[in-house]
């Protein structure tokens, strides 16, 4: 007999996890108690939520689920958004959260909150264990659940007293879930229905979304599109799949998205979209893009399919088993008209100015992602610098991480941490601005004590810039709410205040300097690019 | 357009809430739900009557397959089900007007389950349809109070929710 405490760490140490992400309380002292006899490694956070976004990025990295954990009531509201986050992205997370003592649950005692009904909306799934002896099948159906078929967030809430109860501990070798069976293989009849109707389009296109990186399907992918010559866009959480340079490659559709990509979009008549799931972000009339496309949709989520867009041919199933079987089945092709259509809008360089002391932030992703090494962790905020950052990161072979679907500000910090901790040797940059860093800047003091060389790039417009470009546009320039200039740190001095080195730049010509300097720190860096407050999205 | 949806579940703590909740943040409207445990006491049934149109059914039952506890799902044709309502129904009645009610009664199927000086218990398992034309010629007496389970369907013949 063990204590359950001393379970759940064996748990998460059957489950392979090297590494979590938390922040203590009363009701998860018996947890992190049993913490300190095991090699794996606490990352301390300055705020719930990051220990969740780090988790994030960490998954993202190790293709695995991660694990943050809180304490009961606030420690635990504070994770809500980083879960819905999760969600809204299909990351594999399983957050452990501390509870009161079951024998005072519903008493609104002291740092109560009924967390398993708060995330309810945007959880995988979530457990409130109330039986201490089922404690290590849940932890087993926790991480299957959370890492497989659609890839989500899962919530396990584990009361005070259940973290003290002596329990038999035998940690269960395969889940049983009569319920739950992702479907892997894709439906024979409708691959040839797919391969058929690729074969039939004049203009066909792939539009590639996040479920490919989280298949791991990538470079089946690439295979695929190479051997058939059809061309590629991606969704922002696609970004990263193909090279940027790839001679196949259009760049990022959708409202934010480059030209070729929405060209591409509009002027295909078929679509195979895969792992993507029709955002209104990345394509805004899904009623008119059905009427005038075919559409072929695979994913691994049937609920995705048919959800926002008429589909005509649906395939459901892992888009790595899928994707080998239609390069199996496919013909090779050529598509040279259509592939020279493209490429002209593709090879059309948009002509750029600079702002007189001020550093173009355009200009400023091009320079940086041509100087730093392949396998790159890119993680962008939300906001103007994320748009940035999408459509001029060079791509070359390594990842881009943010948050896509929710769209969190203060995402990119923690994000780096995990994915920094997932990858010690990938350079792992975060981009965000002086609105988003200052929902996050708390994380440098963990960059610091877990001696990380996270680096960040702050773009500084004195804005919330998207919103003040939604007003300028929309609103009449009526522009409010919008100005921190104000309230804004001397960020130089604030990093620097934490011993990380920092630095300002106001011209190109110092960025350029600057970027030198940041790639060959061995240490964290905060580079602080002075962005006109005007600057646009696109 | 009325449906009629049929759901298995692991009878699980918090399963309940998990539909309910699924149908209010997709937007679908419920008419009414009824649950109870099936013949193997782990797992229960939910019936579900909802409004929308074709596309939304089709949603609603790829969105409640996606349930980790949901063991099947099926929405039932109104051709090939048969659905039943328990209604229990206290209305006025003076002793001279008993025999009235009770004839009612006995021509619409119901049972008297209580009485009192001045009052009737009625109770009616039948159509919603059917219930509602009982309801109508008993409105008169006054009714007092109206207690309804939801509607509970099956298939026709010889099939079942997991074949």
């Amino acid at each position: 007999m063990i204590k359950a405490a001393e379970a759940m760490v064996k748990c998460l140490e059957n489950e392979g996890v090297k590494v979590v992400f938390g922040y203590p309380g009363a009701a998860i002292c018996p947890f992190y108690d049993e913490l300190t006899h095991s090699d794996i490694h606490h990352v301390l956070v300055r705020r719930e939520d990051n220990a969740g976004h780090a988790a994030s990025g960490y998954a993202r990295i190790s293709g695995k689920p991660a694990v943050c954990i809180a304490t009961s009531g606030p420690g635990a509201t504070n994770l809500l958004t980083a879960i819905a986050t999760a969600y809204a992205d299909s990351i594999p997370i399983v957050c452990i959260t501390g509870q009161v003592s079951t024998d005072q649950i519903g008493c609104d005692v002291f740092q109560e909150v009924d967390i398993t009904g708060a995330a309810e909306p945007f959880v995988k799934y979530s457990y409130l264990i109330k039986d201490a002896a089922q404690l290590p099948r849940i932890f087993k159906e926790a991480f299957y659940l959370a890492g497989s078929g659609r890839k989500g967030p899962v919530l396990i809430d584990v009361p005070v007293d259940i973290q003290q109860t002596m329990i038999d501990f035998d940690y269960p070798e395969s889940v049983e879930l009569r319920t739950y069976k992702p479907t892997v293989k894709g439906n024979t009849m409708q691959i040839k229905k797919v391969c058929e109707a690729l074969k039939a389009a004049e203009r066909p296109l792939i539009c590639a979304g996040g479920g490919v990186i989280a298949a791991d399907a990538c470079r089946e992918l690439r295979d695929f599109a190479e051997k058939t010559r059809i061309p590629v866009v991606s969704t922002m959480m696609g970004l990263g799949i193909f090279p940027t340079e790839h001679p196949l490659y259009m760049g990022m559709l959708g409202m934010h998205g480059v030209r070729t990509a929405n060209e591409a979009v509009s002027k295909c008549d078929t679509m195979l979209l895969i792992g993507a799931r029709v955002g209104d972000r990345a394509v805004c009339s899904p009623k008119f893009l059905a009427e005038t496309t075919k559409i072929i949709h695979i994913d691994v989520d049937p609920a995705e399919i048919g959800k926002n867009i008429h589909v005509d041919i649906p395939l459901v199933g892992d888009c790595k088993n899928i994707l080998g079987e239609l390069s199996a089945h496919i013909d090779n092709a050529e598509r040279k008209d259509w592939l020279e259509e493209l490429s002209r809008v593709k090879n059309t360089v948009p002509h750029e100015d600079e702002t007189q002391g001020y550093v173009n932030p355009k200009m400023f992703i091009r320079k940086l992602s041509a100087k730093l090494p392949e396998n790159t962790v890119c993680v962008a905020d939300v906001g103007q610098n994320q748009i940035w950052t999408c459509n001029n990161f060079n791509f070359k072979g390594g990842r881009f991480l943010t948050s896509g679907g929710m769209g969190t500000m203060g995402y990119s910090i923690p994000a780096a941490i995990g994915a920094k901790m997932a990858s010690l040797e990938s350079e792992v940059v975060a981009v965000c601005g002086d609105g988003s860093f200052q929902m996050q800047m708390m994380e440098l003091a963990t960059i610091v004590q877990e001696k990380l060389p996270v680096k960040i790039i702050l773009m500084r417009n004195n804005r919330l810039g998207m919103v003040r470009e939604l007003q300028t546009n929309q609103y009449g320039d009526n522009q409010t709410a919008v100005h921190i200039a104000d309230g804004n740190p001397d960020f130089v001095a604030l990093a620097k205040s934490y011993g990380i080195n920092a630095e300002r730049v106001c011209t190109m010509a110092e960025a350029e300097a600057a970027i030198e300097h940041l790639c060959e720190s061995a240490e964290p860096y905060l580079l602080e690019c002075n962005v006109w407050r005007n600057e646009s999205t696109l | 357009m009325k449906h009629t949806i049929s759901i298995l579940v692991e009878n699980h703590a918090g399963v309940l809430s998990r539909i309910s909740g699924l149908f209010s943040r997709r937007g679908f409207n419920i008419d009414s739900l009824a649950v109870g445990v099936t013949d193997d006491p782990k797992v229960s049934r939910v019936t579900i009557v909802a409004d929308g149109d074709e596309h939304t059914v089709e949603q609603l039952e790829k969105q409640l397959n996606k349930l980790i506890d949901t063991i099947k799902v099926k929405a039932l044709e109104p051709d090939e089900l048969l659905s039943r309502e328990l209604q229990l129904i206290k209305i006025n009645a003076s002793s001279q007007q008993r025999s009235e009610i009770l004839t009612i009664c006995e021509i619409m199927g119901a049972r008297i389950i209580d009485i009192s000086p001045n009052t009737m218990t009625l109770e009616i398992s039948d159509t919603t349809m059917h219930l509602a034309r009982f309801e109508e010629l008993i409105k008169p007496y006054g009714i007092k109070e109206i207690v309804r389970t939801g509607v509970i369907a099956i298939q026709k013949g010889a099939d079942t929710i997991k074949k």
